[in-house]
């Protein structure tokens, strides 16, 4: 019961704080406590014991349970791609130039930043909600009282598994995407897998290919991080966990088209 | 259990000492001293948000205190880090108000959560401890069921047996019969005196149940604005005259 009363009296406090000016402070505290779970995170990782059955078993959670949405969303954005561009082409006398467009554009754009959206909509929600859950019923107190680490347990192992399974879910999703823009393309004006991988590929080299894709890595460390950092501060009952599985989407994503501003010139400049 | 047991101050494994804490500007702990001896009961209680179950938490290190000192086992444990802060925790069993059983888990992951981490029992062996005491609890035929399968009073007994899984020598609960019918509040306080009975474990109860805390403790703290109002056995507290305890005690119809 006390507890009760004494997380009410914290929002409390944080309420009557809101309206006053202190919005900026609040703002740079939000991104120093994040900076603080950072650090904490890497020092559960860094230090054994480590949650290897956790770990393949988020793998399995964030990863494998994704791939169907990443596929499809892949496929469809293949599909507009071809659509698109088909006319535009026939227009110009460049029809021969489709696949190496789509390819090209699929690689190293819409695939990695359709993916990062996608995840960010389907995992931080998840990962925001469940964390959210836990904190606001007392297991991640629970936890900590059996002397294991939430941080290690919970946050570390789900924000790895955000980290590798990204770039793999970004080849599903481009794998998708480049097939189904065939196939659109071969309903309309038949022409085999082969030429046209063969045109599409033509001018690839593996800078246009693995820097694209391995940013997504860093695209998993935000929603992985800004999902385990929300859901372990959520407070306040249902309310609470619904702020937390709403601020996990909407600032992961919002952080990965930023962080995709970054890299694409970071990329151009170190992969020219 | 209505006797008072011997207070030794170097001996006993909790001693509290000025202990504030404040959320906000609102002071939920004002300088709260308490200690328990060894094999000793003492139920907390108080109204509802006089920082009861905050208390509670600090003494297991899972909220930092504003100042004063929290002695486990003659070790000062507010400031620690991780490390010895876990060994520490080690020693004590928590059960939470509303027994916050990992709800993606069966029962029996539950209760094996902390000897996975903990111990170095073979998977044969620690499979016979958890059923051990689930045995002890009475729940060892729901082994397979979610925390969402079973009633609010299965759920403390399994909160029970994780508290007890790495054998503490302290135990801690947080209103170990609030939301119970008072059958099932019955049985989880003879479950409590089990306990102490068998393991001689030195317990805190945090409680607004008089009745409950009358029959589990050897001594009981009443406390008011952040403090203790009156400490005793529950002779002690009848024999008081300050309104405020008579209005507590008389309160309650048992």
């Amino acid at each position: 019961m006390a507890i009760s009363t004494a997380a009410d009296l914290r929002s409390t406090h944080k309420a009557s704080q809101s309206g006053s000016p202190c919005l900026v402070i609040r703002f740079f505290e939000w991104f120093g406590d994040l900076g603080l779970f950072c650090l904490r995170i890497l020092r559960a990782i860094s230090l054994p014991p480590y949650e290897v059955r956790e770990f393949m078993h988020q793998l399995d959670e964030l990863g494998s349970k994704s791939l169907p949405l990443v596929a499809l969303a892949g496929a469809a954005i293949g599909v507009v791609l071809s659509l698109e561009t088909h006319d535009s082409l026939v227009r110009f006398g460049a029809k021969s130039l489709l696949p190496a467009l789509l390819l090209v554009s699929i690689i190293t754009e819409s695939g990695p930043i359709i993916t990062g959206l996608i995840v960010s909509g389907r995992v931080a929600a998840g990962i925001g909600a469940e964390l959210g859950a836990m904190k606001v019923t007392e297991q991640v107190d629970a936890m900590e009282a059996s002397a294991v680490d939430p941080h290690k347990y919970l946050a570390a192992t789900r924000i790895l598994a955000c980290v590798v399974m990204l770039p793999l879910l970004t080849l599903a999703a481009d794998f998708c995407g480049i097939l189904f823009g065939w196939i659109t393309n071969t309903l309309t004006e038949p022409i085999s897998l082969q030429l046209f991988m063969a045109r599409g590929t033509k001018n690839v080299t593996f800078n246009d290919f693995l820097p694209p894709t391995f940013k997504t890595a860093v695209f998993g460390f935000i929603i992985g991080t800004v999902s385990c950092f929300q859901g372990m501060r959520a407070k306040g009952g249902t309310e609470g966990v619904e702020r937390a599985a709403t601020s996990s989407v909407v600032l992961s994503s919002l952080f990965i088209i930023l962080a995709d501003v970054v890299l694409v010139r970071l990329i151009q400049v170190f992969f020219p | 259990m209505t006797s008072t047991k011997e207070t030794k101050k170097h001996t006993a494994p909790i001693q509290v000492q000025t202990l504030r804490k404040s959320f906000g500007k609102q002071k939920v702990l004002n300088g709260i001293d308490l200690q328990v001896a060894q094999g000793e009961t003492l139920s907390v209680l108080g109204q509802s948000g006089t920082g009861k179950s905050v208390l509670l938490k600090i003494l297991i290190g899972l909220q930092p205190p504003d100042s004063g000192s929290v002695l486990i086992h003659g070790q000062e444990i507010s400031g620690l880090s991780l490390e010895p802060l876990n060994e520490i925790r080690k020693k004590i069993g928590f059960l939470f108000q509303n027994s916050a059983l990992y709800d993606s888990m069966t029962v029996e992951q539950n209760v094996a959560f902390p000897l996975e981490r903990h111990s170095d029992l073979s998977e044969t062996q620690r499979k016979k401890r958890v059923r051990e005491l689930l045995s002890t609890v009475g729940m060892e035929k729901d082994l397979d069921k979610l925390p969402g399968q079973i009633s609010g009073g299965m759920q403390k007994r399994v909160g029970l047996a994780r508290a007890l899984a790495l054998s503490p020598d302290i135990l801690l609960f947080d209103e170990p019969t609030s939301g119970l019918d008072p059958m099932t509040a019955s049985e989880i306080d003879e479950l409590i005196l089990k306990m102490q009975k068998e393991e001689n474990m030195t317990s805190v109860v945090v409680t607004h149940d008089i009745s409950s805390a009358r029959k589990v403790s050897d001594r009981l703290a009443l406390m008011r604005d952040g403090r203790i109002l009156i400490e005793g056995t529950f002779k002690d507290l009848q024999e008081s005259r300050d309104k405020f305890v008579v209005e507590f005690l008389n309160r309650d119809s048992f």
